[in-house]
């Protein structure tokens, strides 16, 4: 170790000690380690003039830090499985049944599907991130003691890790669009918008994890969530056929779906076809991610804080 | 030991009930600042829950916990700013540097930005970890990782640090190791509040002891306070064969002696105390240990 040692200073206020089998200074007998100074002026690194309230952007960013320098490890195998699924998704409906389904109205299949499938890439990338990062690093990893232990609360915890998320979420759901170009999608500057759609809807998906994390007695439980809820969510969200084409009450559920709202508003801006009605679509998912965000802060806080 | 504003921990009547289990049962503790005070106890005596509710992990079910001027739960951001936690379970990112680590949580205390680089090669220092500064955690041996959990908690330099087990299931070097680091906080003034179950580890490193069982604190004192008030000054440990010990058991009951099962022997307590009527015996001075199981009943290591 290499703390100085400087026993005139350094000996701590060494108590009443006990005596010793041998009836000589306890100190020496019972071989105190000696007592240094630690390098450095003892305290007040931190100023006093740090702000302390609600939702800080200095914590907020500090656990987003944390989790930047975890991207960089692994941003190869998060990017392969957030955009390789989407885009096989784009290819195998896109071109296997534009083959067969040539338009859908007035759009060639395979624009229908680029544009589609962007949801479902934010999907992907926030929704599970959402569950397992959750669960993992809360359960297993003991991530949220260690960050819980600093100046962080649960809802900060917990808004920088979905707003991550959310971020990765708008960048990955701009692959499906990348890709269509080069099956004759068009470029449009309104598309400049797709990743900021992306961002709201995966702060929302993301939420939507972390609250399933909360409830989850154990990791196997997402299979139930991804059957029984994130599969037909996205089935049913106009991605592939438009939702007129679903029998009636199914076609009422999906106007719910806020899946359906992210593809509505994506393919609208990227196929120029924006008109007023996707201000409600804008407004539905601005819903969804804030009450969905304040349904995980509030169940985390729950959990986390016994 | 009495409140006051001079205390960095101020504990008053804390109950923590989980469900029908009582996990503390009417807490009282005070910490003055600058001291290092350990809490001793078996497993189980709530020694954990009473770090989580300073954490502000554990929500106390009744009683006032003031830390650092800061009243808990309410200010229990404002009291972590300037504390320090070393938990008992390692809670490090194994795929991270000790670099990393430390700059990750040099931004999560608030340490300025042009202060950083600074305070962690400061932190690296302490835990004398400067040539594994850009090792991953996953690499680092059990001792290392429990040094670099020190100089995590040490990186904005806390006017108080809780240690929970520090060295629980750490070989004997490395808890050397370890306490040298706790002395080096001692010496510097910051005030320690350390769980253990090891009683040479109390005795060693804290200026005050407080024995805790069934979640409430059953004495506090020096070492020796415990010790004098609990175990006397001698005690005589009585060697022989089991059927010899167990009638010298029921003889010690029935005068009233105290006593207890020290490994192979018995010891009787307060032997200063018995005059003629003392058992042959080894006469050793009392230690913590005695005054420990005196007052719990439970022998720990």
């Amino acid at each position: 170790m290499n703390l100085e040692t400087d026993p005139a200073a350094g000996t701590p206020p060494p108590g009443d000690r006990p005596p010793t089998p041998e009836g000589g200074d306890p100190d020496t007998l019972t071989r105190r380690p000696p007592a240094g100074h630690l390098p450095g002026p003892t305290h007040a690194a931190v100023p006093a003039t740090v702000r302390v309230g609600r939702l800080e952007p200095a914590a907020i960013s500090a656990v987003m830090a944390r989790d930047i320098v975890m991207f960089k490890r692994y941003w190869r195998a998060t990017t392969f499985s957030s955009v390789v699924q989407p885009v096989i998704y784009l290819l195998a409906f896109g071109l296997g049944f534009g083959s067969l389904v040539h338009h859908v109205g007035h759009f060639r299949y395979v624009q229908y599907v680029a544009t589609g499938v962007v949801a479902t890439a934010v999907l992907f990338s926030s929704a599970f991130p959402g569950m397992f990062n959750t669960f993992v690093r809360w359960r297993f990893q003991r991530t949220y003691d260690a960050l819980l232990a600093a100046p962080i609360d649960a809802e900060e915890l917990v808004t920088a890790e979905t707003l991550w998320i959310a971020i990765r979420s708008g960048v990955y759901g701009v692959a499906p669009l990348v890709v269509g170009f080069f099956w004759g999608l068009t470029p449009e500057p309104a598309m400049l918008l797709v990743p900021f759609i992306g961002l709201i809807t995966g702060f929302g998906f993301a939420n939507f994890g972390v609250l399933i994390a909360a409830f989850a007695k154990t990791i196997d439980n997402f299979n139930y969530v991804t059957s029984a809820v994130l599969t037909p969510m996205f089935l049913v969200a106009g991605t592939f056929f438009p939702i007129t084409q679903l029998p009636g009450a199914l076609r009422t559920i999906a106007q719910f779906n806020p899946l359906y709202h992210c593809v509505a508003l994506v393919r609208d801006l990227s196929l120029e076809t924006f008109h007023l009605s996707d201000l409600l679509h804008l407004g539905v998912l601005v819903i969804f991610a804030l009450l969905l965000w304040r349904l995980a802060t509030t169940q985390m806080q729950r959990r986390l804080i016994d | 030991m009495t409140g006051g504003p001079g205390n960095a921990i101020e504990l008053r009547g804390i109950v923590k009930r989980f469900g029908s289990l009582t996990a503390v049962a009417g807490l009282d503790l005070s910490v003055p600042s600058g001291v290092c005070l350990g809490l001793l106890g078996p497993n189980g005596a709530g020694k954990s829950t009473t770090m989580r509710m300073l954490t502000g992990q554990t929500l106390a079910t009744e009683g006032s916990i003031t830390l650092l001027g800061h009243a808990l739960p309410a200010q229990s951001k404002q009291a972590r700013m300037a504390m320090g936690v070393v938990p008992q379970l390692d809670n490090l990112d194994v795929e991270l540097t000790c670099r990393q680590i430390l700059s990750i949580f040099a931004r999560l205390y608030r340490v300025p930005r042009s202060e950083r680089e600074a305070a962690v090669t400061r932190a690296l220092g302490i835990a004398n970890l400067g040539a594994r500064a850009d090792t991953v955690v996953r690499d680092l041996s059990g001792g290392m990782r429990r040094r670099l959990l020190v100089a995590r908690a040490l990186i904005h330099r806390p006017r108080l640090v809780l240690l929970d087990e520090p060295t629980v299931g750490l070989d004997p070097q490395v808890r050397q190791e370890l306490w040298t680091l706790i002395a080096g906080l001692r010496a510097d003034g910051v005030t320690v509040l350390m769980s253990t179950h090891y009683i040479e580890e109390a005795e060693r490193l804290a200026d005050t002891v407080a024995v805790m069982s069934a979640g409430q604190i059953i004495a506090q004192g020096t070492p020796a306070e415990l010790v004098r008030a609990h175990a006397g000054r001698e005690v005589i440990e009585v060697y022989g064969p089991p059927a010899e010990l167990t009638a010298l058991t029921a003889e010690a009951s029935r005068r009233g002696w105290s006593h207890r099962r020290s490994g192979p022997a018995l010891a009787i307590l307060n032997a200063e105390r018995l005059d003629g009527d003392a058992p042959a015996g080894v006469r050793r001075p009392a230690n913590l240990e005695d005054a420990f199981v005196a007052l719990t009943g439970e022998e720990i290591e």
